[in-house]
């Protein structure tokens, strides 16, 4: 079997497992859905003032992007990868002849599509029920998804890296996650001139928030590519990939 | 050439020397046990063999390759049994056996290796839903399904009921109707008795025996005991030849039980006496075992 088979089926493989695990099925897939279904309908016809009056729903939903897409990304790869190698499951794939690129891209192809189904849920979600706009640069969207994406895989393969056992990875991967989240304006608009937003301007989930704010651009004054925005992504993506290389093991940590 | 060969291997855990100068050689089509006390050192002599732990020092040379340097050729033809059990539950038994046979360049059919560990009927059924045992039989299925030429079984019963072992027991004695070479870890002494061709005792990272399950510790040769309930009016001292009360028994020790045995029964024919509970005891591979991985005071 070739290796890009290979890759397909490590894929399917994820996609299986992910859908059929009712935590990560509901957490990173159903929330963001039921987020946007509930708080778009309280916000309905509500305008955001600090941010030349776009509808809040216009803010929101890529806002819930970026909250869907960190979940699937570095959320579930975090803790999946954590509680694999706690119980032995990654020890015996690396006593078979599986290169453990292919399982890399296999982990990290399933949090693509279940991020693509996200975006695309939740754009046509906001467009058919609370009338947004669609996203003005649409190729630009699919590059911030592509880079945002890639980035956050690399920093759930490190920070999983970094978590002891199976028991530790729920609470740790959230502790770092939901709190960079809340403070990125991915649940209600932040006023950037606040300190919590000065805070959140050193991690990426701001930075993935409004390069994909840029990319649906509702106010149509998005000059060209979120350059800056990018960058951040990059440069944390990198980190990840650092710690992920350095670190990665396949064993359970002895004790 | 020998499917296993490892000459004089060392390996410390921070400064604590876990295997010490070990030498042993699998042959090809054997079943060879790995038998010692829990810390002896069988995991980590495993572990440098199948390609998880880098060894300190010596020579070790797995189906021809160094299993340091062995990589996705020699991983292909070596089924890892490890002693965890768990896998990705939410799967069916057929879609993780056939997740693992894509891994490997020419699998065996899954079919067939249900068939082997006893679980064709769970072929459909969610590995959560599986007992305990049956998961470990999916695990030696996972083992079996690249059709390795050498299959490494670390400690495949620890923690299983009787019933349960004896299951396992005819699984890997179906494997060796494969003729596929087993290396298995095991400190149930019975266990190597049972299932190995040849045995290699460890304790504290040295081997300190090799041998067959019948010539283990010189056990062939050793002392016997000729063991009896001496008749009653009779004395220690009536006897033909030295002998001491052991726990309401007459115990005598010899070098040549045949003899003795002759010497003994002569004595009591011709005095027309039967000696109730007349047995010959040779020491049993357990007397052995302890004798040999005994921690010494």
């Amino acid at each position: 079997m070739s290796d890009a088979a290979l890759v397909l089926r490590q894929v399917r493989f994820e996609q299986r497992t992910f859908w059929r695990n009712p935590a990560s099925a509901f957490f990173a897939f159903a929330f963001p859905v039921m987020f946007l279904l509930i708080f778009g309908s309280l916000n309905r016809g509500a305008r955001i003032e600090s941010m030349g009056n776009i509808p809040y729903n216009a803010y929101y939903v890529p806002a819930l992007i970026t909250f869907g897409v960190i979940g699937a990304c570095m959320t579930n790869i975090s803790m999946s990868v954590t509680i694999r190698r706690d119980s032995g499951v990654l020890k015996r794939l690396r006593g078979t002849p599986l290169p453990p690129w292919v399982f890399m891209a296999g982990l990290i192809g399933s949090s693509a599509v279940v991020s693509a189904i996200l975006s695309g849920l939740l754009t046509a979600a906001g467009m058919l029920i609370y009338g947004i706009a669609a996203p003005r640069h649409p190729a630009m969207l699919l590059l911030v998804l592509v880079v945002g994406g890639m980035s956050f895989c690399a920093l759930g393969l490190a920070l999983s890296s970094l978590i002891p056992n199976a028991e530790a990875a729920p609470a740790v991967t959230n502790a770092v996650v939901l709190p960079l989240l809340f403070i990125s304006g991915t649940f209600y608009p932040l006023d950037p001139s606040s300190v919590l937003s000065r805070i959140a301007d050193w991690f990426p989930m701001r930075h993935f928030a409004l390069a994909l704010l840029a990319a649906f651009d509702p106010q149509g004054n998005q000059p060209g590519l979120p350059a800056a925005h990018l960058w951040v992504l990059l440069v944390w993506g990198l980190v990840g990939v650092t710690i992920a290389v350095r670190r990665f093991q396949w064993e359970p940590w002895r004790s | 050439m020998p499917a296993i060969a490892v000459e004089g291997l060392r390996k410390s855990y921070g400064g604590v020397e876990a295997v010490r100068g070990l030498s042993f050689e699998v042959a090809e089509g054997e079943v060879f046990g790995l038998l010692g006390p829990n810390g002896a050192g069988k995991t980590t002599v495993v572990e440098i063999l199948e390609g998880y732990r880098r060894r300190d020092a010596g020579r070790v040379s797995v189906l021809g390759v160094d299993p340091a340097a062995g990589g996705r050729g020699l991983r292909a033809r070596v089924g890892i049994m490890l002693q965890e059990c768990a896998m990705p539950r939410a799967l069916s038994v057929r879609e993780l056996l056939e997740l693992y046979a894509g891994y490997y360049p020419r699998p065996r059919p899954a079919g067939e290796v249900l068939e082997l560990v006893g679980l064709t009927e769970k072929v459909g059924a969610r590995i959560r839903t599986l007992s305990g045992g049956q998961q470990r039989r999916l695990d030696l299925a996972l083992a079996l399904i690249g059709d390795p030429e050498l299959i490494f079984l670390d400690e495949p019963t620890t923690g299983f009921d009787p019933s349960a072992r004896r299951d396992a027991w005819e699984i890997v004695r179906s494997i060796r109707t494969l003729g596929r070479t087993v290396l298995l870890t095991t400190h149930y002494m019975d266990e190597a008795q049972s299932l190995a061709d040849r045995i290699c005792v460890i304790a504290g990272g040295e081997v300190v025996a090799e041998g067959t399950p019948e010539t283990l510790g010189g056990r062939q040769t050793a002392a016997a005991r000729i063991r009896f309930v001496l008749p009653g009016g009779l004395d220690l001292a009536a006897l033909p030849m030295p002998a001491r009360a052991d726990n309401g028994r007459v115990v005598v020790e010899t070098a040549t039980p045949t003899r003795t045995l002759h010497e003994l029964t002569a004595w009591a024919v011709a005095r027309e006496l039967e000696l109730p509970g007349l047995e010959v005891l040779r020491p049993s591979l357990e007397d052995v075992y302890l004798e040999l991985t005994r921690t010494p005071a």
